[in-house]
């Protein structure tokens, strides 16, 4: 059998990483041909959702290139970009998958070396991460759909392009938040929703009790406990039967969407 | 995709620079297995009349409603196919580039194999991208053909008479009873050895009598609403308000002088002035009467509290310096009709119109003007000296006036931020208690008056402007243009411009000069007509949109707003479409036209399927 050769999907922005793309072949640097490139207007398009959902679906690594900070085209797509992949990285740490899988980078017009040499970089690594074993593991499967989930979710999104400006501008009553401690809101946010999206996955089609969402969750059952009573009173989550003297709970699936 | 896509694949050899490497036939009939495909070329040039008229005819021939160029890069080439695309009858937005010269033959020049499955799969993903396109159209809107500009000192005249000049109607809101702005505070300026107020009048003149000028004085601009070539904006003059349309907005608040409260004696001893007021008495002929005085530069800028430099101050100072050096007997008013007073009387009070000034401003104690002494000494020269961190006498002329005032025997002084001179008074005299870095020793120097440098500063109520207009303020409180380097008298936001020292200090000929070029951008949209936004906006589902305004806040070109049903709403004509909405959007209720999460994820998808199956 041939070596693995890794599946890459890499996002460029028109006006910098795509033109540093073409400088790299205009100047004939050579890279592995692993890279299957997506060309975008601003790397800002390119949202924590659209990422998550090409892991999920078994690409080996996923990368993001846009302008230098201060480059951006778009004046400053790029900040947002940025807030956003760590976002996406919290939630891909959270799903068990490796975060080295999605990378972002800055290519400007003029980097076609580093353009070569960063797609040769990320091929290495990924060769030595091996293959994205979602297709094979339906645990892995459910926490990366789990993951997509959360991304969508209001809460996270809203933090996760307002937040940068809750450290530079402050909030509406004026104050300002230090970074750190929005970093760590996003951090306790981005694991709640997560938790919250596995539990709907996981009580999807089977119902679940607490203790066995707890064990699939790896936390103490009091924390699972705290998920499932909001996710009730989000009305997301039902009491299906009581198993015994232990209550199952369902997901509330609305509409077909 | 509201009909059968019927897509048309057109692989370019590129001479040998694809086909040297990509194996281009094999490529061409991997294409012809794909979904939707209905034919598939190749082409030893896509770009040559060939190549072109090949697209044409098949267009023509085969129905096509959608086509893929697998080529070189759409930085180059996308436009001449999207309109040959466009000559077949085709919306040039059902097309799709994939590029397989600079990001695969070139840079896979050795693996002419995976070259080859790489360039099948790049054109997979394109046909996955293509189905999914739809047509999108071009709008053109009409721009009202005329400009207010805000702001009357010497770059919003020279905007003004600018744009007047080229025959668009200009309102000039200025707030003062006068035009002139900061300016008309000045002695000389140095440009011209001549007194300011006479090289103002000409300009002054200009706008009083130009027919394309309306004159706002004692005005302000206290509304605006709307995007480039259409905004409706209110006029206040006195209360009276007046509704009015125009097309662009100049902004040219200009800056006011950094007060520096509590520094170097300022406010405790009468004659420790600002360089202002010190231009406000030699214009006025009201210098005291005086045989000794120190400049001290760099007064509350460069960290002191201000973190920059205000890069006009040097030169002022040695503009004064000179002046004083050569001209003294006349600026202190002791030529009377040719007549030199030999015993000069010397004054330790500041005259009544700094005292007034001073009082003038919001929050300062009333202070009177000190009594007249008589003299005591009668000198007959006028000892200068300059206390300065380093002189940045930047350019040609400046440096020059440097070394002559250097042969007029000022005294330059250096000081370091760690040690400062001292102010305090002793007897008649003002002592400087300095630090002399040659002799290495502490010194003291008896002035009359002291003068402190201090730097231009934004004007206090620019943030009202910054909210009105919604354009960015940076740090330390003055406007922000688009680009430093590349846009420097454009705001982010199309149809609004910044020139003079509102953007950060700068003298008269650069003030002018961005005047002048803010007005010559702003006279794009003016004199074209119409503006052609963007074709690939964003769009917002109304009925899916909460109104939370996350994307109101994160637009970088203000181009969203709530509308009357409470829900956000794009303003076609400022939307740049960068997607930064969309990727924000906590409802997925905005769409990025052109690039929807599904033609994105339909075509990186494509690359998937490859490999699973
Ligand atoms: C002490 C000193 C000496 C100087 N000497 C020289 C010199 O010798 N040579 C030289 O080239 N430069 C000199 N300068 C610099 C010169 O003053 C500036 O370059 C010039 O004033 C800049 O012009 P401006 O039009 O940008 O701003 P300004 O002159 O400040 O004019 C701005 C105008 O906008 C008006 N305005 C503000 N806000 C509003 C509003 N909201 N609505 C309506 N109107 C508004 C103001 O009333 C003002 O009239 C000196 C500066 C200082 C501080
Ligand atoms: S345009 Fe390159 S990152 Fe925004």
């Amino acid at each position: 059998m041939s070596e693995f050769e890794p599946k890459i999907i890499i996002f460029l922005c028109n006006w910098c990483s795509y033109a540093g793309a073409d400088l790299a072949g205009v100047s004939r640097y050579q890279y592995p041909t692993n890279a299957r490139t997506v060309r975008v207007m601003c790397s800002t398009r390119v949202s924590p959702q659209i990422v998550l959902e090409l892991l999920k679906d078994g690409a080996d690594g996923v990368m993001v290139t846009g302008c230098h900070p201060g480059d951006c085209h778009y004046i400053n797509g790029n900040y947002y970009t940025e807030r956003r992949m760590e976002m996406a990285h919290r939630l891909l740490k959270l799903t068990g998958l490796e975060s080295q899988r999605l990378r972002l980078d800055w290519v400007s017009a003029s980097e076609g070396e580093k353009y070569a040499g960063v797609v040769t970089d990320f091929v290495k690594e990924l060769k030595g991460l091996g293959p994205n074993p979602v297709h094979k593991d339906a645990k892995l499967a459910s926490r990366l759909k789990a993951a997509v989930d959360a991304s969508k979710n209001f809460r996270l999104k809203v933090l996760s392009s307002k937040e940068i400006n809750l450290i530079s501008k402050g909030n509406a009553y004026g104050e300002k938040i230090n970074q750190q401690s929005v970093e760590g809101i996003m951090e306790q946010a981005t694991e709640d929703e997560f938790k919250a999206s596995l539990i709907l996955q996981l009580t999807n089609k089977k119902s679940q009790s607490v203790k066995e969402l707890a064990k699939e969750l790896g936390e103490p059952t009091d924390r699972t406990i705290e998920h499932v009573v909001s996710l009730r009173s989000r009305n997301l989550l039902a009491l299906d039967h009581i198993d015994g003297a232990t209550p199952k709970y369902k997901a509330i699936v609305t509409g077909g969407a | 995709m509201s009909e059968d896509a019927r897509v048309g694949v057109f692989v370019c050899h590129c001479g040998t620079n694809i086909g040297g490497c990509v194996d281009v036939p094999k490529v061409v009939e991997y294409a012809k297995t794909l979904p939707h495909v209905v034919f598939a070329t190749s082409n030893l040039y896509t770009c040559a009349e060939d190549g072109l008229s090949s697209i044409r005819d098949s267009i023509k021939e085969n129905n096509l409603n959608r086509v893929v160029v697998a080529a070189c890069t759409p930085r180059t080439h996308a436009p001449l196919f999207q309109s040959t695309c466009e000559e077949a009858g085709l919306n040039k937005y059902l097309f799709t580039f994939v590029n397989i010269r600079e990001q695969c033959s070139w840079v896979h020049m050795k693996e002419k194999d995976s070259a080859t499955e790489k360039a099948k799969e790049l054109i997979k993903m394109g046909v996955a991208r293509v189905e999914l396109l739809e047509p999108q159209e071009e709008v053109q809107i009409e721009v009202i053909p005329s400009a207010v500009v805000i702001g009357g000192g010497v770059a919003g005249m020279a905007a003004a008479i600018s744009l007047a000049d080229q025959g668009f109607p200009v309102r000039l809101v200025e707030r003062e009873k006068e035009l002139g702005g900061f300016v008309r505070n000045l002695g000389y300026i140095w440009q011209e050895r001549r007194e300011a107020v006479g090289a103002l009048s000409s300009m002054i003149r200009r706008v009083k009598n130009h027919r394309n000028i309306n004159l706002y004085l004692d005005s302000e601009v206290v509304a605006a609403e709307g995007f480039i070539g259409n905004y409706e904006i209110v006029i206040d003059t006195h209360g009276e308000q007046k509704k009015d349309k125009v097309g662009v907005i100049v902004v040219a608040t200009g800056a006011l002088e950094y007060i520096p409260e509590g520094l170097y004696g300022y406010e405790q001893y009468d004659n420790v002035i600002t360089l202002t007021e010190f231009e406000i008495l030699a214009k006025n002929k009201k210098l005291p009467k005086l045989s000794s005085l120190a400049f001290i530069q760099c007064v509350g800028s460069r960290g002191q509290d201000k973190s920059y430099c205000s890069r006009i101050c040097c030169n002022v100072t040695l503009k004064n310096a000179m002046n004083l050096a050569d001209n003294w007997k006349n600026m202190l008013g002791l030529e009377e009709a040719g007549k030199v007073v030999e015993s000069i009387p010397v004054e330790k009070a500041i005259p009544a119109e700094i005292a007034e000034r001073r009082r003038g401003r919001m929050g300062r104690r009333d202070r009177e003007a000190g009594e007249k002494d008589e003299a005591e000494v009668a000198p007959t020269r006028l000892d200068i000296a300059v206390f300065n961190r380093d002189i940045m006498s930047y350019g040609i002329e400046h440096e020059l006036t440097y070394n002559k005032t250097k042969e007029k025997k000022v005294r330059f002084i250096r000081y370091t931020p760690q040690n400062r001179p001292k102010v305090s008074h002793e007897g008649d005299k003002l002592v400087i208690d300095y630090w002399h870095d040659t002799m290495q020793m502490q010194m003291k120097m008896m002035v009359d008056m002291i003068v402190l440098a201090t730097p231009l500063v934004a004007q206090p109520d620019a943030k009202e402007i910054s909210r009105m207009l919604k354009v960015p303020l940076g740090q330390e409180g003055f406007f922000l243009e688009a680009h430093v380097k590349l846009r420097p008298v454009d705001f982010a936001t199309d149809g609004i411009y910044v020139c003079g020292t509102c953007k950060g200090p700068a003298d008269i000929p650069e003030a002018v000069a961005q005047g002048m070029a803010a007005a010559s951008r702003a006279a794009i949209p003016l004199a074209r007509g119409y503006v052609q936004p963007e074709s690939l906006v964003a769009f917002v589902d109304s009925d899916v949109c909460s109104g939370c305004g996350t994307c109101i806040e994160i637009c970088p070109y203000n181009a969203i707003r709530k509308n009357a049903e409470g829900v956000a709403e794009i303003t076609v004509a400022a939307c740049k479409g960068c997607g930064n909405c969309g990727a924000s959007c906590p409802k997925n209720a905005i769409i990025m036209n052109h690039y929807t999460d599904n033609q994105i994820l339909a075509e990186a998808r494509a690359a998937l399927q490859a490999v699973n199956g």
